[in-house]
């Protein structure tokens, strides 16, 4: 048992109507350095969106009340958000799973998740931001050594 | 030394734990998330989920009850949310019951129901009564420097 002062500086976003799985995942990604919010169903997902908040990633349950995931994760898309969404589930069926992914995730793990399996998904992301800095740098490193600008 | 045999009889509790199928993976999972902030989460996630889930006892309880026309819809929704749940703390037992429960809730089958459903009860309250007995004995041995992993 030991402090984590990691810090990735990434934003999660825990959707679940599940209050005790909400906890653990929080938990989960607090301890991997990102710092996290959670909401209960899609519609409080899609609202703290329309509030100005931003995330890297948005875990999102499926079934929800209110607004469930599949419903979210298309409201989501449709307006322009293109954070890392990734559906979870304790449903397992190829339809369901199928139906889910369509709506617009980046991927889909069945529940419980464990902590590696969130550290996989923090990595992909981490990555990814630096591979668009890395770019972006040498692009613009490059541009200003050309002498023909 | 003498701080050891406390630990060890942890250990071995929870051994035990896993022996007789109570517990999965997920809970070493939740011991492992353990730390300064919170040195007994598992134990608070634990204390949550029984607090959490005895309102969705009451609510099957009360929906079976209508024996000759029981809300199979019903049920399998508010089981799915048990089974969830208990699956978040690593309750082996209790899900498997869970997972009957809903595969008779498919085929309409009340007693199926019924019968799994009080042996779902008795799973849960036993589990309760060790889990206490287990953070119980945990909290007098103290804090360990890893979550042991169950052979």
């Amino acid at each position: 048992m030991t402090s984590r002062n990691l810090s990735t500086q990434l934003r999660a976003l825990v959707v679940d109507d599940n209050m005790i799985n909400r906890k653990i995942h929080q938990k989960m990604l607090n301890g991997l350095g990102v710092e996290c919010m959670g909401v209960a169903n899609g519609k409080e997902a899609v609202d703290v969106h329309c509030y100005g908040q931003s995330f890297d990633l948005i875990l999102m349950d499926k079934d929800m009340p209110i607004m469930n995931g599949i419903e979210a994760t298309k409201k989501l898309r449709s307006v322009g958000i293109c954070s890392m969404i990734v559906g979870v589930s304790s449903r397992s069926m190829e339809v369901e799973i199928r139906e889910f992914m369509e709506a617009g995730l980046n991927d889909y793990h069945e529940k419980p998740l464990t902590t590696a399996k969130l550290a996989s998904i923090i990595h992909h992301i981490i990555n990814t931001k630096v591979f668009y800095s890395y770019n972006d740098h040498f692009i613009f490193g490059k541009f200003l050594n050309d002498p023909f600008i | 030394m003498e701080r050891s045999q406390p630990r060890r009889q942890v250990a071995a509790m929870k051994q035990s734990l896993f022996d007789q199928g109570l517990l999965d993976e997920q809970f070493i999972q939740l011991e492992e998330l353990s730390d300064d902030a919170n040195p007994n989460f598992v134990e608070e996630i634990v204390t949550l989920y029984y607090r959490d889930s005895s309102r969705l006892i009451s609510s099957i309880e009360q929906a079976l009850k209508e024996r000759h026309t029981l809300d199979f819809n019903k049920l399998d929704t508010l089981m799915h949310q048990f089974k969830g749940s208990s699956s978040s703390i690593g309750a082996k037992k209790v899900k498997a019951e869970c997972t009957l429960f809903r595969e008779y809730c498919r085929t309409g089958n009340a007693e199926g129901c019924m019968k799994t459903f009080q042996q779902l009860k008795k799973e849960y309250a036993s589990l309760r009564k060790k889990l206490e007995a287990y953070f119980q004995l945990a909290r007098q041995a103290g804090p360990m420097e890893t979550a042991c992993r169950p052979k």
